[in-house]
């Protein structure tokens, strides 16, 4: 199969990120709610959402998801 | 409106408490997610909160308290809103159309420089990617990430295979960790994956 230079670098970008274990778009979204409390608070993310924030980094779904969710959360 | 201790207990009690929790919850809900999906319109944002309803009340045993209630029940308000809006923009489009689409011979190229060496490169590492795409990985693998990288959304690839999102996800993991693991038994390392 061939892929654009366009898509090509996407996905070597992915590969960069890509680690031998990852959090799925299930496990972001059971933690999402803690994550998004965590990050507007301004506190340091702890090492059991570490695997949340790389997802984020890699699942363009999920920091959507997160983004507009910060959205509302600071309307609360 | 409830105090956030208070939800749970009220959307699981009798059914007076539990329908005026209902109520706040709802309106809590299109409010914020009026303020999200600000471009939808009322039907859509109605529709929304419905669904988003029904799901959180289905799924309140998965509320573990590791956060205020109405920020995770917005969390699957904002999923489910996501999920029909992606749903309703690639409703005319079949994965083979963005598959074929998306094909390209241009990939050896660099653009910001023309040394030979960073060119030749460019082109082994470009070259070794494309064939373990083709030697290592599934037909499924290859289809799902090609859609995946012209931007086709995950739920909507699994819509059209009969997969769900989170199995969408995992199977380009095992597609992205094979590539990886062969590009590196190549003498492929992690720098020479940059794109600058």
């Amino acid at each position: 199969m061939d892929l654009s230079k366009e898509n090509m670098d996407a996905l070597l970008g992915f590969l960069k990120q890509t680690k031998d274990r990852e959090a799925t778009c299930d496990d972001c979204l059971a933690a999402m709610a803690e994550f998004a409390e965590t990050h507007l608070a301004g506190k340091t993310i702890p090492e059991s959402l570490k695997a949340i924030e790389d997802h984020l980094e890699i699942c363009a779904e999920c920091k959507e998801e997160f983004e507009t969710l910060l959205t509302a959360l600071r309307e609360m | 409106m409830a105090v956030e201790t208070d939800w749970i207990e009220r959307l699981t009690g009798e059914s007076s408490a539990r329908d005026a929790a209902l109520a706040d919850l709802r309106e809590l809900l299109r409010g914020k997610l009026r303020h999200a999906f600000a471009s939808s319109g009322d039907d859509f944002i109605e529709d929304i909160t419905q669904d988003a309803l029904l799901k959180i009340h289905s799924q309140l045993d998965a509320f573990e308290g590791r956060s205020k209630f109405t920020t995770w029940a917005l969390t699957i308000a904002v999923r489910v809103g996501y999920t029909e809006l992606r749903r309703l923009r690639w409703k005319d489009v079949s994965l083979e159309q963005v598959t074929e689409n998306s094909a390209s011979v241009d990939a050896g190229r660099v653009d910001s420089q023309n040394e030979p060496a960073a060119s030749a490169a460019r082109k082994q590492l470009v070259e070794a990617v494309h064939a373990i795409i083709d030697e290592d990985l599934t037909q499924k693998q290859r289809d799902v990430l090609k859609a995946e990288l012209a931007g086709m959304p995950q739920e909507e690839i699994g819509r059209r295979l009969g997969m769900n999102r989170n199995a969408i996800y995992k199977l380009t993991y095992d597609a992205r960790r094979k590539l990886k693991k062969e590009l590196e038994r190549r003498g492929f390392s992690q720098e020479d994956l940059s794109t600058d």
